[in-house]
């Protein structure tokens, strides 16, 4: 075991990374998202995607879906973590209920002209996004759909003529009748 | 209070915070006044309910009110102004957090209107304190201010307790508005902290304890924080079972440290016993306490054979570090109160003769030996002078950080809860004379000794001046090496005992600052002079200093090096400079 003279034991962890999907109600007050946010930052954790908005006004819930990675370990603590603020009402694990459905939006501004024009429309066409801006010589698309779709939407833009893309980041729901 | 006689729940914020104090049964305020909460300094002039100790440095405050935490078992309360005497708060309630302490720290914050405009000693209080606290708040109307004091009070002291700050702008101090008492409805309803452990994890565990051939309990902080009811609870748990029991640095007292089945502390500078016990058993009963890196050495070598049974009350302590086989989530006291019933109805000792024998062998290798020596006091030896004279006293100990706390927790026997205060989690030097303030407060009639090593104490020193103010007659008992020991002891086993800025160059005469402060010196340089000054100390009713001259070179051990397993001890017996040099050898070839 070669590490540094420190009086910490310098360990790595080699357990797999894997990506999980959160959804979070909160009570919304000040404050809310800052401690959700403050807790990845000050503990290591990751935020691939983060979307909140309140979505129960009258009880002033708010829901936060964050996209998160890590081991195994740090996933489970990342989620108790978060259980034991005191405006978190509940957090589920998207991911390991098996039955969410996850989307995404974005717009996508394509500029240029001539085949490339033709060919950004016709693609836009096969993966159903609209047009909701259209100058001579621009589109901007909305497209939605899982992240994958949207990177590869986005991946074929970029030779056409991308200009710039904004995503909401990833919002998630169970099937089914329940609720969370 | 306020001159709203018609409706008595009409008053001023400033009056609703005393009112808030006292309807909690806060009997003891630790604070320092400033322009942001002088409205709550008149109210507490005017009144002689709530009792003001006036500290000299808000940290001071922060470690009193830990201090008078953790020996009461009551939520400690802090009142500090805006700005500097907020984030002078921030080291307490770290420190407060990681040991989870209840704290109720009340700041004052600039006018509303004024927020965000880096006015005169404005800081962003909430901001810099979320992390540092289990929940803050920003007080913006005053007719909030009842609700959010109430539920300060119980977010502090329910589930895993810790320090919550409640900020409240000038403004909302001078207004006025409506009063409540505390009601149920101040809680936020997402927090229900889980108090009753699942009753068919308790009945498997109680399987698995029943099987055991090598069974270890485990035992931490958690069990001092669920009350007096889950030491006695642990005890006799022990006694049913007959199992040996071991303890981290938070836990000591929770089981006497005289107690037939007691193996001593465990962990990086525990004895041999308890850490080979812990590595070598077959199940493992961990109660409240959290697989920290100091307990668990290498975490891919700890304890592999054994299966793990985990109880703590915050779901997040559980497979944090360590995955663990049976997990029970609730308070200690209440879990091993169901478990013991369990257990009793449906179990019988079993037979660990033969284990028990296995650690009587460890036992004899005599982990926390020292040699004598008559002609420099050994701190070892100091330790157990100390702790021979108040036996049978009504004795209560803090400690600084350093080799000093280790030795303390090594050589002084705790035989009940809440006698022991220590910074254990974010080990804050200078949080022993405070925490002994605060401790002497709740127990005017109490023994209480901080301690302390040479530059621990000077971090925090000035508060003498609170314990002759408040006539507080704290010991401070300082075991003076010159040195800051713990770190030498580091350089000298991982840095080529290159003494970096370890040394306590130009040190007061501790004698003459007591003299200084109007309290009293004594100091004790052979070990021939030390129970005489000892019994001085004690008996002496006012604030001591004593400067005990100690040998200024002494290891602490025994100790588990870093990257090593519980089996991998080095004991003082063994630590000579080959055996250390081959111990450390891991970390040689990068220092
Ligand atoms: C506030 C703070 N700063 C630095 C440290 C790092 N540290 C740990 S022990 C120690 C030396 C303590 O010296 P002393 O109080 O004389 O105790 P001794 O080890 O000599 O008994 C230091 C600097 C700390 N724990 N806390
Ligand atoms: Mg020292």
């Amino acid at each position: 075991m070669n590490q540094p003279a420190s009086a910490y034991f310098m360990e790595e962890r080699r357990d797999p990374v894997e990506s999980h999907t959160l959804s979070i109600l909160v009570q919304n007050e000040p404050g809310v998202l800052a401690r959700v946010i403050g807790l990845f930052s000050g503990r290591g954790y990751n935020i691939e995607s983060l979307t909140v908005s309140e979505t129960e006004s009258k009880k002033h819930v708010s829901r936060i879906t964050i996209v998160t990675t890590g081991t195994p370990m740090v996933i489970e603590q990342i989620k108790h973590q978060l259980d034991r603020m005191i405006p978190v009402y509940r957090v589920v694990d998207m991911t390991l209920t098996g039955r969410s459905i996850e989307r995404e939006l974005a717009m996508v501004k394509v500029r240029g002209g001539g085949d490339n024009r033709v060919e950004a429309l016709r693609l836009a066409d096969a993966f159903r996004a609209r047009v909701i801006d259209a100058t001579t010589e621009s589109f901007v698309f909305e497209i939605t759909g899982n992240s994958a779709k949207i990177s590869q939407f986005i991946d074929l833009m970029r030779p056409l003529g991308l200009v710039e893309v904004s995503r909401t980041g990833v919002a998630a729901i169970g099937r089914g009748p329940e609720g969370m | 209070m306020s001159d709203n006689s018609h409706d008595p729940s009409q008053m001023t914020g400033a009056a609703m915070i005393v009112r808030a104090l006292i309807d909690h049964g806060v009997k003891h305020i630790f604070g320092y006044p400033g322009g942001a909460v002088l409205p709550i300094y008149d109210e507490i002039f005017q009144q002689s309910e709530v009792e003001h100790i006036l500290v000299r440095h808000e940290q001071g405050a922060g470690h009193a009110a830990e201090g008078y935490a953790r020996s009461t078992g009551k939520p400690g309360v802090v009142l500090v102004t805006s700005g500097p005497g907020a984030t002078n708060m921030v080291t307490p309630l770290t420190d407060a957090l990681m040991d989870s302490i209840p704290l109720v720290c009340i700041t004052g914050q600039v006018p509303t209107h004024l927020i965000g405009n880096d006015a005169f000693q404005e800081c962003d209080t909430v901001g810099i304190t979320r992390p540092c606290t289990k929940h803050n708040w920003l007080v913006r109307d005053v007719n909030d201010l009842a609700k959010v004091l109430h539920e300060a009070f119980y977010v502090a002291s329910t589930g895993r307790p810790g320090p919550v700050v409640v900020d409240v702008p000038k403004d909302v101090q001078f207004a006025t508005g409506t009063y409540h008492p505390p009601r149920k409805s101040d809680v936020h309803i997402s927090y229900a902290p889980r108090v009753k452990g699942d009753a068919g994890q308790i009945r498997k565990a109680v399987a698995l304890l029943a099987s055991a051939k090598r069974p270890v309990i485990y035992s931490g902080g958690g069990v001092i924080n669920s009350g007096v009811e889950a030491s006695k609870l642990l005890r006799e748990l022990v006694e049913v079972t007959g199992f040996p029991i071991t303890s981290t640095l938070m836990g000591l007292g929770a089981y006497p440290a005289s107690g037939k089945s007691w193996l001593g502390m465990l962990g990086m500078h525990g004895t041999y016993e308890a850490n080979m016990a812990m590595h070598d058993c077959d199940v493992m009963l961990c109660v409240g306490a959290r697989f920290d890196d100091r307990i668990t050495g290498r975490t891919d070598a700890f304890s592999p054979g054994s299966k793990k049974i985990h109880i703590d009350i915050d779901p997040s302590s559980i497979n944090k570090n360590i995955r663990v086989d049976i997990p029970i989530i609730g308070d200690v006291g209440n879990v091993l109160g169901d478990l013991l019933q369990v257990f009793k109805a449906e179990a019988k000792k079993p037979d660990i003769k033969p284990w028990w024998q296995e650690i009587a062998k460890w036992r004899a290798r005599n982990s926390l030996s020292y040699k004598k020596n008559s002609d420099v006091i050994l701190p070892q030896y100091a330790i157990q002078r100390l702790f021979e004279l108040t036996r049978g006293r009504d004795t209560y100990i803090t400690t600084e950080v350093g080799q000093h706390q280790m030795w303390a927790a090594q050589f002084f026997g705790f035989e009940e809860p809440h006698r022991w205060m220590t910074s254990g989690g974010l080990g804050t030097m200078g949080y022993g004379l405070p925490a002994a303030l605060g401790v002497q407060v709740a127990h005017p009639d109490s023994l209480v000794i901080d301690i302390g090593g040479d530059a621990s104490v000077q971090m925090t020193m000035q508060e003498m001046s609170t314990a002759v103010q408040h006539e507080l007659p704290i010991k401070v008992f300082i075991l003076n090496n010159q040195y800051m020991g713990m770190v030498r002891q580091w350089q000298q086993l991982l840095h080529g005992n290159r003494l970096s800025h370890s040394y306590s160059e130009a040190l007061p005469d501790f004698v003459k600052l007591a003299e200084a402060y109007g309290a009293v010196g004594i100091r004790a340089i052979k070990p021939g002079d030390l129970d005489g000054a000892i019994k001085e100390m004690i008996s002496v009713k006012r604030p001591v200093l004593f400067d005990c001259r100690v040998a200024a070179l002494e290891n602490c051990f025994p100790m588990i090096p870093s990257g090593k397993a519980h089996n991998e001890m080095l004991l003082p017996a063994e630590a000579n400079d080959e055996a250390t040099a081959a111990a450390f050898a891991g970390g040689k070839a990068l220092v």
